[in-house]
């Protein structure tokens, strides 16, 4: 891809003093590793400066005793262009720790990540500070445990018992 | 059932005429016919006028991304059928084209699966806006409409099933091409398709797009910006409906859609009916893609040459042991492609839908994230309803055209 990555890391950092990491290039993809603090500040300069305004995906990785930190949040951003090559996606990941694990939230940067944002909650235990509505959305309201993370015992039934049970009762009410 | 409640903290008197008003709240869904699924949305009613929509989703979690993480790579494919169940060939195959990046082998996929994949996944698209729109007019009472497109789709169930033996979950290419070879009546199948669907799409047409009654319930309801839609994330006709030319197909080619000739419909209002006009352009314009696809199909391998990944032909599995061993292996261990990660878009007929995949260097996935088009889609809904009638709440969903397969996953 001609899209020049090392500039636009320039661009970044000149904004935020040591927010990118690290550059990973694989399979034609770039990957930047985002300081967790600066995620949000990142992001918004992303799109206002850099015309990244489309926030394709956004999501989360276990490495339970693989690394640590523990989590990654993986955000996959575009910027449109009229030609093929203007095209851009690029990866950009964030550490989180395993105990308490919190970053910022970017819904006020993308509307779209509203509910994506929920769903790496409700999945993985993230909190995202500054969300305007962070509940779970997949699972029940009262499920306790966070099914994708790697420590989640898929044998262990009682969690979701315990939520039908509740459902049956209010619903038999 | 549709249950109703009264909330009486927002209750007002109007002293003059002695009524007393008040916000009343609607549960519509889980089970409603015009959700298309098991969609519950919580609506806050002033007389007819929404107020506020709240949807609820999950009703149809299955976990499929937890269960991913504990089976091969070539056993995730069918799970992927079950996400957006109305289109599952372009599922697999955007999930296929996902772990043929991960193993990194795009470049010995042989052309005729790729070209077969091209048709395949047009039909898929033909096939989803068909339900979209017609279980669109359906639910607005145009029920004419609704028998068209469905026995339109069933010729289309019909070739896929002579290639899979599937029709609904087809489950088909395989990583690295075709399992089998396209049968002997598949090109004739295809080409009977292309000349009679045209006729289906015209009374489709001539019964909806200048339609008073259509054009009254869709023209001007739930619209949404461009820069809203952008902001809120979402794809496919409802992006495009808002004039934003933002098809995966053009802007990140797969599958050498660069070399086909067709066009992105773009309608400008953002309204249900520009969605409506933009999937009626789509189908046309994936005619024609079709018709490059079977007019070019080549002859040749239908799937790669890597002993890796690719299973061996089922009478060399019969007649030698070391196919056997290398089908076992494959079956049970799965080919491990290197540790990495790849992310992957397709365009499906209802929005880009991108695969993550991680590899640790084992036969299975370290973790299977699924961006579905349906479920970040589903966000605008109460952008598109807010200050509307409760009737539009219809409209809204049928053109935003959802699946809650995808969306729960």
């Amino acid at each position: 891809m001609s899209f020049d990555f090392d500039s636009l890391i320039e661009a970044v950092n000149s904004a935020y003093p040591g927010a990118v990491k690290e550059k990973i290039e694989y399979r034609g993809e770039t990957t930047l590793i985002i300081d967790k603090d600066s995620i949000s500040g990142v992001c918004g300069h992303l799109k206002e400066m850099l015309g990244f305004t489309f926030l394709a995906d956004l999501t989360a990785v276990d490495y339970l005793e693989i690394r640590t930190p523990r989590y990654e949040v993986v955000y996959h951003v575009h910027r449109f262009g009229p030609e093929i090559d203007e095209n851009i996606r690029l990866r950009l990941k964030a550490e989180v720790d395993g105990d308490n694990p919190k970053i910022d939230s970017v819904t006020y940067i993308w509307s779209g990540a509203d509910w994506l944002e929920r769903e790496v909650y409700d999945m993985f235990g993230i909190v995202f500070s500054g969300h305007p509505d962070l509940r779970r959305i997949l699972m029940p309201e009262d499920y306790e445990p966070f099914p994708l993370r790697k420590d989640f015992d898929v044998r262990d039934r009682e969690a979701s018992k315990r939520s039908f049970e509740r459902a049956l009762r209010e619903g038999g009410g | 059932m549709e249950r109703v409640e009264f909330i009486s903290q927002e209750a007002d008197f109007n002293a003059d005429t002695g009524i007393r008003t008040e916000t009343m709240m609607l549960n519509m869904g889980p089970q409603h016919p015009a959700t298309h699924g098991v969609l519950r949305v919580v609506l806050y009613l002033d007389g007819e006028t929404v107020v506020k929509a709240v949807p609820y989703i999950g009703y149809l979690h299955r976990g499929i991304e937890k269960l991913c993480e504990h089976i091969t790579y070539q056993q995730c494919l069918p799970y992927t059928d079950r996400m957006d169940y109305l289109a599952s060939i372009c599922n697999n195959i955007g999930y296929i084209l996902t772990v043929e990046k991960l193993l990194g082998i795009e470049d010995a996929i042989p052309e005729r699966a790729k070209t077969a994949e091209v048709i395949l996944f047009e039909l898929g698209r033909i096939e989803s806006h068909l339900v979209g729109i017609g279980t669109n007019a359906l639910d607005l009472g145009a029920m004419s409409a609704f028998l068209y497109c469905f026995k339109e789709r069933e010729r289309i169930y019909d070739i896929l099933e002579t290639v899979c033996g599937a029709r609904l979950t087809t489950s088909y290419p395989r990583v690295g091409g075709l399992p089998l070879d396209l049968p002997d009546d598949f090109e004739e199948k295809v080409r009977n398709f292309l000349k009679v669907f045209p006729a289906t799409l015209a009374e489709v047409d001539s019964l909806l797009t200048r339609n008073r009654i259509w054009i009254d319930r869709t023209k001007g309801v739930a619209t949404i910006s461009a820069e809203d839609a952008i902001d809120l994330g979402l794809t496919g006709p409802a992006l495009r409906g808002s004039g934003v030319p933002y098809d995966v197909r053009k802007a990140m080619p797969y599958l050498g859609y660069e070399n086909y000739d067709f066009e992105i419909p773009v309608a400008n209002e953002g309204d249900a009916y520009s969605r409506f006009l933009c999937r009626m352009e789509e189908m046309r314009q994936s005619l024609r893609i079709i018709e490059q696809g079977i007019n070019n199909l080549p002859d040749g391998p239908y799937a790669a040459d890597l002993p890796d990944v690719v299973l061996p032909e089922k009478e060399l599995t019969y007649t030698r042991m070391e196919s056997l061993i290398r089908h076992f292996v494959l079956v049970y261990e799965g080919f491990k492609p290197p540790a990495g990660e790849v992310q992957h878009a397709v365009e499906n007929p209802k929005g880009e839908l991108s695969y993550y995949l991680i590899s640790d260097g084992t036969g299975k996935p370290y973790r299977m994230r699924v961006r579905g088009p349906s479920f970040v889609n589903m966000q605008a809904l109460p952008n598109m309803v807010k200050g509307r009638l409760l009737a539009d709440v219809i409209a809204a969903i049928g053109s935003l055209d959802i699946v809650l397969g995808e969306i729960d996953r």
